[in-house]
């Protein structure tokens, strides 16, 4: 905080593209120790490219790299680590198979004189480090059988106590409930009484301004603004971010939605009876029907990943039954589900997508059956790829670029897309906002709703209380994988989520 | 930034990642076996002037026919990042198997069951679709990595090939087989159009059909496959029991050009076609390559074996070159994982 210190780290007229794609230009950018620095912007705006060029990932751009005062370069994110950059990225990066004390001290194990793991060292001062951050977890168990809030806590606690002087977390909080966040704040602020400089990137921005000093703002590659955070407010950091005033966008919800009343003699499409799963689901029963959206709202690790690969045929119940428009079905993999219409976009955007491959390849993979049995019509493909990039308005507008070119928020509109050519009758959605701009987020309610209008049914699964809010017109409440509420056709809240849950 | 009301990017139009370096580094996999092929063959054809002729060309395409067939369902398995170790065990049961079932010469000591030339053909195609079947049955039903499963396979297979033989040698193979597998038709081995044949198919069905773009699917992401719905079980089961027929063909070819059915007579076709595949550029993470790789890789191994018959080399010296080059290939194949994977990044 104090200005009179050299800048940690400090970036000047960086300016990075990809192939034709310009990313970022000629953008500054200054972290002093012991300050928090938010960072917002849409996806696609820059943010990431810029953190990877700090963490050493991408190496080749123009502009100078000053470390203390120091121009560097780095060959590789190996070389970064080793002057003390880490980097929290969005996606889990964990080891599910190791303990969780190998994974706080994953690459960095205590060794005594011969190099052999001290391991109960190790798992003493896992659990220490962990109960900074509130996780009451047994350093000994497999990391990969505990909920994904904590295994990203655990992440998150590995980089924080890893020694480093600059630290860049992305999107720590998206999976968090709230007391974790409020946790991880607490570290964040311990750690910059000792002098760390923090990079936190995030779409919430209540989060950037409660816990950030300093906040940028970056649009179109470009840095739009850099204020302090105290100076500014959310309605200025979202105009500055998109461009002008989008207040009824960014409504947060406090106040009371008032559910439509159940429609009243559509057709039942999905009814699920008693369904049960091992430790994970105990007798859920719910339907949904024609042109509705049911939103399954529960904290992480309340069964609702369960939930949605039971209903997309990926696991079987042990218990229950699920009938899709009266006839009862055991889907015995995800190609039965697609046939009986079932369309499915989970929450982690890697696990749908072949980044390797072109847009219109991703977009035709399910509905390739409906237009030859046996062979490909790729001008088909393209001409279909086409339309649904122009109509989720998809940037670039190219079916032919590798979809891994495309931002975040881009993929997630093609892991739609891909189910639209051939509507469904039943689309299931896990986190279909998630990490995701003010901007991409409003597509994709405007999507959900379109598509509801026309008939579909359609369950929403979300972790996230305003993206069940803004998109459900019924919400059930899972616990423990119990439904143990459930809301229609009367007011509902933010709070009254939350406290259900 | 992608909303309607915003102001449109003057950057959203890109063009597909163009410049020489992206070209070269996304197309490294496909360049660098080439450049080999062509190193090779200007290398052997100075260095020998018995190389470069009509009638070596037609040894070489002869000598890589039975890998060729073979690695047609290799490249199936190895796209959808699997692997196949049973495929020279299987060639040689099914060869094996193709011959007990025809009239062998009254000298040859086993106790075979004569049919007709069909039925013989069938019930060794048969075999190989079985025993490719149970490899597809193990790797999806049971859940035994592709690895351990065709290692288990290829001792099945040894073991089947060794009751039927006894430690004898058949000799006799049906007449259809004979001819395809040893004699010409203008001057042209029936071995080759064979080989070549397979290849095409191979290739259609892997560019042309739903079926081949499924399998580079799976093999780029198989977790995506199944959440777009593939039924990505039985995807791989096709290709193990693709890569059995394949193998069986091979093999009864095989015995019909070699002139004799025995024992581990097909044992260097494993290392052969998985070389062959590899070397061609077709990734070993699945989901890059193909055929045309598989058949600049054949003949990598073929110059590359044929080459230095040609040259005055240790033949001893032979066997640790092939390493190397087999080393080299495998570096370039990880290598030009990353170059891609970084170039989309």
């Amino acid at each position: 905080m104090s200005d009179s210190r050299p800048p940690l780290l400090e970036l000047q007229d960086i300016t990075k593209s990809f192939g034709g794609v310009t990313a970022l230009r000629g953008v500054d950018f200054t972290l002093r120790p012991g300050e928090i620095h938010g960072l917002v912007g849409e996806n696609g705006a820059g943010k990431s490219t810029l953190m990877k060029i700090i963490a050493g990932v991408h190496t080749g751009f123009s502009g100078r790299f000053l470390l203390d005062g120091r121009e560097v370069h780095f060959n590789s994110a190996r070389d970064a680590r080793a002057a003390g950059i880490a980097m929290v990225h969005q996606e889990l990066s964990v080891a599910p198979d190791l303990t969780v004390a190998e994974n706080v001290f994953l690459g960095n194990q205590p060794t005594n004189a011969l190099g052999i793991v001290q391991w109960r060292r190790m798992a003493r001062e896992a659990a220490e480090q962990l109960k900074k951050l509130g996780i009451d977890a047994d350093p000994m168990s497999r990391l990969g059988d505990l909920p994904i809030g904590v295994q990203q806590l655990i992440e998150i606690a590995r980089v924080l106590f890893s020694g480093a002087r600059i630290i860049i977390l992305d999107e720590p909080t998206s999976a968090l409930s709230p007391p974790e966040v409020e946790r991880l704040f607490a570290a964040l602020r311990k750690l910059r009484e000792q002098g760390t400089g923090i990079i936190f990137i995030s779409h919430f921005i209540e989060d950037i301004l409660l816990i950030s000093d300093e906040v940028t703002v970056f649009r179109n590659g470009r840095k739009i603004m850099e204020t302090r955070a105290a100076d500014t407010s959310k309605a200025a950091l979202i105009e500055a971010m998109i461009g002008k005033g989008r207040d009824a966008l960014e409504g947060s919800y406090t106040h009371d939605i008032t559910l439509p009343a159940p429609p009243a003699g559509k057709p039942v499409v999905l009814e699920a009876a008693g369904l049960s799963l091992a430790r994970s689901l105990k007798r859920v029963s719910f339907s949904v029907q024609a042109g509705e959206v049911l939103g399954i709202y529960g904290f992480m690790g309340c069964g609702q990943l369960e939930l949605a690969r039971i209903l997309f045929g990926k696991l079987a119940p042990d218990a229950g039954e699920l009938r899709l428009a009266g006839e009862r079905n055991r889907f015995k993999s995800t190609a039965d589900a697609r046939r009986a219409g079932i369309a499915f976009v989970p929450e982690s955007r890697r696990d749908m997508l072949f980044l390797q491959e072109p847009v219109y390849k991703n977009v035709s993979i399910s509905i390739l059956d409906r237009i030859n049995a046996v062979l490909l019509k790729p001008s088909r493909e393209r001409a279909l790829a086409k339309r649904q990039v122009e109509q989720l308005q998809i940037r670039p507008a190219d079916v032919e670029i590798d979809l891994g070119l495309l931002s975040g928020g881009n993929q997630q509109k093609v892991a739609l897309a891909k189910w639209l050519s051939h509507p469904p009758r039943l689309l299931v959605l896990c986190e279909p906002t998630r990490g995701m701009d003010v901007g991409a987020k409003s597509d994709v309610i405007g999507i959900v709703r379109q598509l509801r209008d026309q008939g579909i049914a359609v369950v929403v699964l979300s972790t996230e209380p305003e993206t069940v809010l803004s998109l459900a017109d019924r919400v059930i409440v899972l616990k423990r994988g119990q439904v143990v509420r459930e809301f229609a056709g009367e007011t509902i809240s933010k709070d009254r989520l939350l406290e259900a849950a | 930034m992608a909303h309607g009301d915003t102001v449109p990017m003057p950057e959203a139009q890109p063009r597909r990642a163009g410049g020489l370096a992206t070209l070269l580094r996304t197309q490294m996999r496909n360049i660098a076996p080439f450049l080999t092929l062509i190193f090779l063959t200007a290398f052997f054809a100075i260095a020998s002037p018995s190389f470069a002729t009509l009638d070596n060309v037609g040894n070489i395409l002869t000598q890589v026919s039975v890998t060729g067939i073979i690695a047609v369902g290799l490249t199936f398995v190895i796209l959808c990042a699997e692997i196949d170790l049973s495929i020279a065990a299987i060639a040689n049961v099914t060869g094996i198997a193709v011959a007990f079932f025809t009239l062998q010469d009254s000298y040859v000591n086993i106790a075979n069951l004569p049919l007709p030339g069909f039925a013989a053909i069938m019930l060794a195609l048969a075999l190989c679709a079985l025993l490719g079947a149970v490899n597809a049955f193990g790797l999806t039903v049971i859940g035994i990595p592709s690895f351990i499963m065709t290692l288990a396979m290829m001792q099945i297979a040894a073991g089947i090939s060794a009751m039927l033989v006894r430690g004898q040698i058949a000799y006799k193979v049906p007449p259809l087989i004979t001819t395809l597998g040893s004699g010409s038709i203008a001057g042209v081995p029936w071995i080759v159009i064979v080989a070549a044949l397979m290849l095409l198919l191979g290739h259609l069905v892997l560019t042309y059909t739903r079926f081949g773009r499924y399998v580079y699917m799976v093999g780029g992401n198989r977790e995506a496959a199944e959440y777009s719905g593939l039924n990505v079980k039985l995807i791989l089961g096709s290709v193990m029991v693709i890569s059995a027929v394949c193998s069986g063909i091979g093999g009864m070819l095989g015995v019909a050009h070699f002139g004799s059915a025995q024992q581990n007579e097909f044992d260097t076709y494993l290392l052969d076609s998985i070389a062959a595949v590899v070397v061609g550029g077709t990734s070993l993470f699945g989901g890059r390559g193909g055929i045309g790789n598989t058949i600049v890789g054949l003949f990598v191994l073929g110059v590359l074996n044929n080459g230095l018959d040609h040259v005055n080399i240790d033949s001893f010296l032979k066997i640790l070159i092939r390493g190397l080059i087999l080393l080299a290939a495998l570096v370039i194949n990880v290598y030009a994982q990353r170059l891609r994977a970084k170039a989309a990044d």
